[in-house]
Parts: structure tokens; C-alpha cells; sequence
């Protein structure tokens, strides 16, 4: 699908919403609804996405919405998508409806895990997608289980004590295809492309189907917002955000950086970062990077693809 | 029953955005549970006044390639059947991405201050 062609198809999110000059979700948004081919239903756990789009009277969504808590929106859309089956039997419903989640990182990785989990073993037919923007943003930058290790948050404050947030984030797109589900996949709203041929491939998938977004965050990132998709390229070009997809349990690379960025070179467009660049840190700098390869390694190794 | 300010402005809004709700409504008259009976009444909101620098674009130079239009945030760059046609400032907030994307050999948007542009509008108010 070329641009052009994309931009002729009527939007189901519209400006005027109240997140952050250079925020990045509202383009993981734009990307995922026009890959949309039926009318769609979305739910949409608390967060910053939820609050800056529906600030009452107002919302930016053109579709059916429904706001959720914190922790419930997969099984607030694994209720909508049981009734939607039960009206088709009845015959009361005869159109195909697309049904998605929209959870942020803290909404899906940590308070929202176990309804997540549910939904996808139930078996329920449902898109869910994760727009990670690595910390409780909305709340004011806190962290979460999806903050990479070394960020400074407000509950992970770098300082003399704690050089950042000390553990690595959790590979929760590694546990959602353990629930072996028909597709899952990581994506970046930096690379266009990618995101929205994985959004068309969950949309047709015989049952659920889970997207990991990377969405950057300015504000918590501490970046300028005008480089809001540079940021999020970096982090694919690194490899700290590797693209790849998991197809029936088949894993399968989507992107391999020619010759990938040193963390260090990602983490330095990051205030959050910052602190890690002091001489005393240099060594945390060099363990992160080594972690990363091994992950890369890992990944490699499970895709069936030969490392250099 | 006096209305708290609070609630005569969002039932004003109310009224902007659906035509079914009276003008001498009252609180009572709010749909039940917060619901939003339109869809898509944010672009009756305009966040272009959150901005102090604007996209420039330059018609000559663009190549058409909607990178402006996609990684926008805001929505704001217009398309119409597959050509842009400019960026809504009703809606732009001056992040500067759409300036970032544009292809850095084709550059047809430039970021202003503000300020550059204050005489055009006394000029258009008055
Ligand atoms: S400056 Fe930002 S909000 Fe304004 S048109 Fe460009 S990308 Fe959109
Ligand atoms: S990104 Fe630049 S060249 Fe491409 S459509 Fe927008 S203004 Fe034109």
C-alpha cells in the first residue's frame, strides 16, 4: 500500500485529542485503525491514550469506544466480542466487526497482565495492542516493568544511590506467543511499513492476536518532539526493540539492522539516559550492551537466522 | 437548581456537539455513564493555539509522499484524493516531526517561530 493511497481512506481518529505535541501514539493509532477493513469496536484500557482522547464531551475516536480501569480492558473486549457471537447466532448481527484493545505498557505489562491472559486463552477473536511507551507516563513517569534498565523515572530516580531503574524490562512479547496464540508480533510506529502489514495480518487471524508497539514518549524520554520517530528507529537499529513476528509458533525476523547502532548511540538522544554517560556508569553502559547482544543472539537463534 | 459553571460549560459543548440535547437542558439531560453520543467530536476542539513554531510547506518542492500526513500526531496535514493540499492549524501543535520526515533531500516544510507570523493575523482579524 503506497501512502497516498493510504491517506484516501477515511480516518477513525481525529486531531483535536490532548496528548503531548510530538506524542507517539496517536501515530501507532493512525497506522493500525487504517489498516482496518471492517467497521471496528475499541476498548481501550486507562492510560495516557484513553485520557487525552476522550475528555469529556470530547473524543477523537470516529469508531464505537469503550474505556475501561486499568486492568480490564482484555476482558471488557472478550465480553463485547462473546455478545458480538452470540447476536450473529441469533442473526440479530450479520457484519464482520473487528474488535481491539489499546492497553499502554503499564496497563498490559504489569496491572492488566492476568485479563490479558485470559482473553488470549479463551481463545477470544480480539486484537490487542500494547502501545509501549516504556513507563507509567500518564501518572507522571513512573516506572514499570517495560522501563529499560538504567532509565531515570520518579520511582526509579537516578541519583547517587541508583544509577536508574535497576532491572531489564520483561520480554512480554515472548509471553504472549508462549500462550500460543495464532499471532503475535513486536513493531515500531518508526517503521510504517512493518506495523501496518503485522496490523492487517492480527485483524485476519483465527482468533486473538497481540501487537507489541514501541510508541515513543517524549516527555518521559525526555527527547525533543521533533524526534519522536528518529527515537523509536534508534531503538530498532540498536536492537534493544527488535522487530519480529511469531506465526502459529513460527518465529520469524522482520527487520536486521546492516550494521547495528551501539546502545550507547540510542540512549544518548534520551534525557532519561542522561546519568549513564557520567565516567562512574561507564561500566552499567557496557553490561546493558551486553545484555542486548545476548538477547539479539537469543532472538536470532529462535528465528533460525545466522548471526555475523 | 443553579448549575455549577463547570457543568453549564460542558453542557454548552454538549449542545455544540449533538444537536438532540435542548438548549435549556440541564444536568439531567446528560447522557447516563458519560457517554459521548458522536463520534469524533475532538476535531470540534482546536489545539493549534498550544503552538510557538509552524510548518511552512512549500508546495513547489513537495513530492507528495505523505510522510508529513502519516507521522503527524495531531492529524492535521489535509490530503485529498491522494494530494496534499497543506496542514490545518487548527489542529497543528508545532511538534515538528512532519518537518523531520520530509524527505531531508526534498525539504518542503520549515519550522517558524510563531511570532514571524503575528502581523498576518492582526491583519486578517482586522
Ligand atoms: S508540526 Fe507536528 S502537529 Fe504540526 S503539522 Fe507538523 S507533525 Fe503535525
Ligand atoms: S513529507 Fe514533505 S515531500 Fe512528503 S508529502 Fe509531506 S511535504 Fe511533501
Amino acid at each position: 500500500m503506497a501512502l497516498p493511497d493510504l491517506a484516501k481512506k477515511p480516518q477513525r481518529f481525529t486531531g483535536g485529542h490532548r496528548a503531548c505535541a510530538g506524542c507517539g501514539f496517536p501515530i501507532t493509532i493512525k497506522i493500525i485503525l487504517q489498516a482496518a477493513e471492517n467497521p471496528v469496536v475499541v476498548g481501550c484500557a486507562t492510560g495516557c491514550m484513553e485520557v487525552t482522547s476522550t475528555i469529556y464531551p470530547y473524543t477523537a475516536w470516529r469508531c464505537s469506544f469503550i474505556h475501561t480501569a486499568f486492568e480490564n480492558v482484555a476482558a471488557t473486549m472478550s465480553g463485547v466480542e462473546a455478545a458480538y457471537r452470540s447476536l450473529r447466532r441469533q442473526g440479530k448481527i450479520n457484519q464482520d466487526i473487528t474488535f481491539i484493545a489499546f492497553g499502554g505498557d503499564g496497563g498490559t505489562y504489569d496491572i492488566g497482565l492476568q485479563s490479558l491472559s485470559g482473553a488470549m486463552e479463551r481463545g477470544h477473536k480480539l486484537v490487542y495492542v500494547c502501545y509501549n511507551n516504556q513507563g507509567y507516563m500518564n501518572t507522571g513517569i513512573q516506572r514499570s516493568s517495560a522501563t529499560p534498565r538504567g532509565a531515570n523515572t520518579t520511582t526509579t530516580p537516578a541519583g547517587t544511590q541508583l544509577p536508574g531503574k535497576p532491572q531489564y524490562p520483561k520480554n512480554l512479547t515472548a509471553i504472549m506467543a508462549a500462550h500460543d496464540i495464532p499471532y503475535v508480533a513486536q513493531a515500531s510506529m518508526s517503521h510504517w511499513n512493518d506495523l501496518y502489514r503485522k496490523a492487517k495480518k492480527a485483524f485476519a487471524a483465527e482468533g486473538p492476536a497481540f501487537l507489541n508497539v514501541l510508541s515513543t514518549c517524549r516527555l518521559g524520554w525526555a527527547t525533543a518532539p521533533e524526534d519522536t520517530v528518529d527515537v523509536a528507529e534508534g531503538a530498532v537499529q540498536c536492537n534493544v526493540w527488535p522487530l519480529f513476528e511469531v506465526e502459529k509458533g513460527n518465529w520469524k525476523l522482520s527487520f536486521k539492522p546492516k550494521k547495528p547502532l551501539p546502545v550507547a548511540d540510542w540512549m544518548k538522544q534520551q534525557g532519561r539516559f542522561k546519568h549513564l554517560f557520567r565516567s562512574d556508569n561507564s561500566q552499567l553502559l557496557e553490561t546493558i550492551q551486553q545484555q542486548v547482544d545476548e538477547d539479539w543472539q537469543r532472538l536470532l537463534e529462535l528465528c533460525g537466522v545466522n548471526g555475523e | 437548581m443553579t448549575l455549577s459553571s463547570q457543568t453549564k460549560n460542558l453542557l454548552k459543548v454538549h449542545q455544540d456537539v449533538d444537536p438532540d440535547i435542548k438548549p435549556n437542558a440541564g444536568w439531567r439531560d446528560l447522557p447516563i455513564g458519560g457517554v459521548i453520543p458522536q463520534g469524533g467530536t475532538a476535531s470540534q476542539f482546536a489545539t493549534g493555539d498550544w503552538r510557538t513554531i509552524r510548518p511552512v510547506w512549500s508546495k513547489e518542492k513537495c513530492i507528495n509522499c505523505h510522510r508529513c500526513w502519516l507521522y503527524c500526531p495531531d492529524m492535521a496535514w489535509i490530503s485529498e484524493d491522494g494530494k496534499i493540499q497543506g496542514v490545518d492549524l487548527t489542529y497543528c501543535k508545532g511538534c515538528g516531526i512532519c518537518a523531520n520526515v520530509c524527505p531531508t533531500k526534498v525539504h518542503a516544510i520549515e519550522m517558524h517561530p510563531e511570532d514571524d507570523f503575528k502581523d498576518d493575523e492582526a491583519v486578517k482579524e482586522g
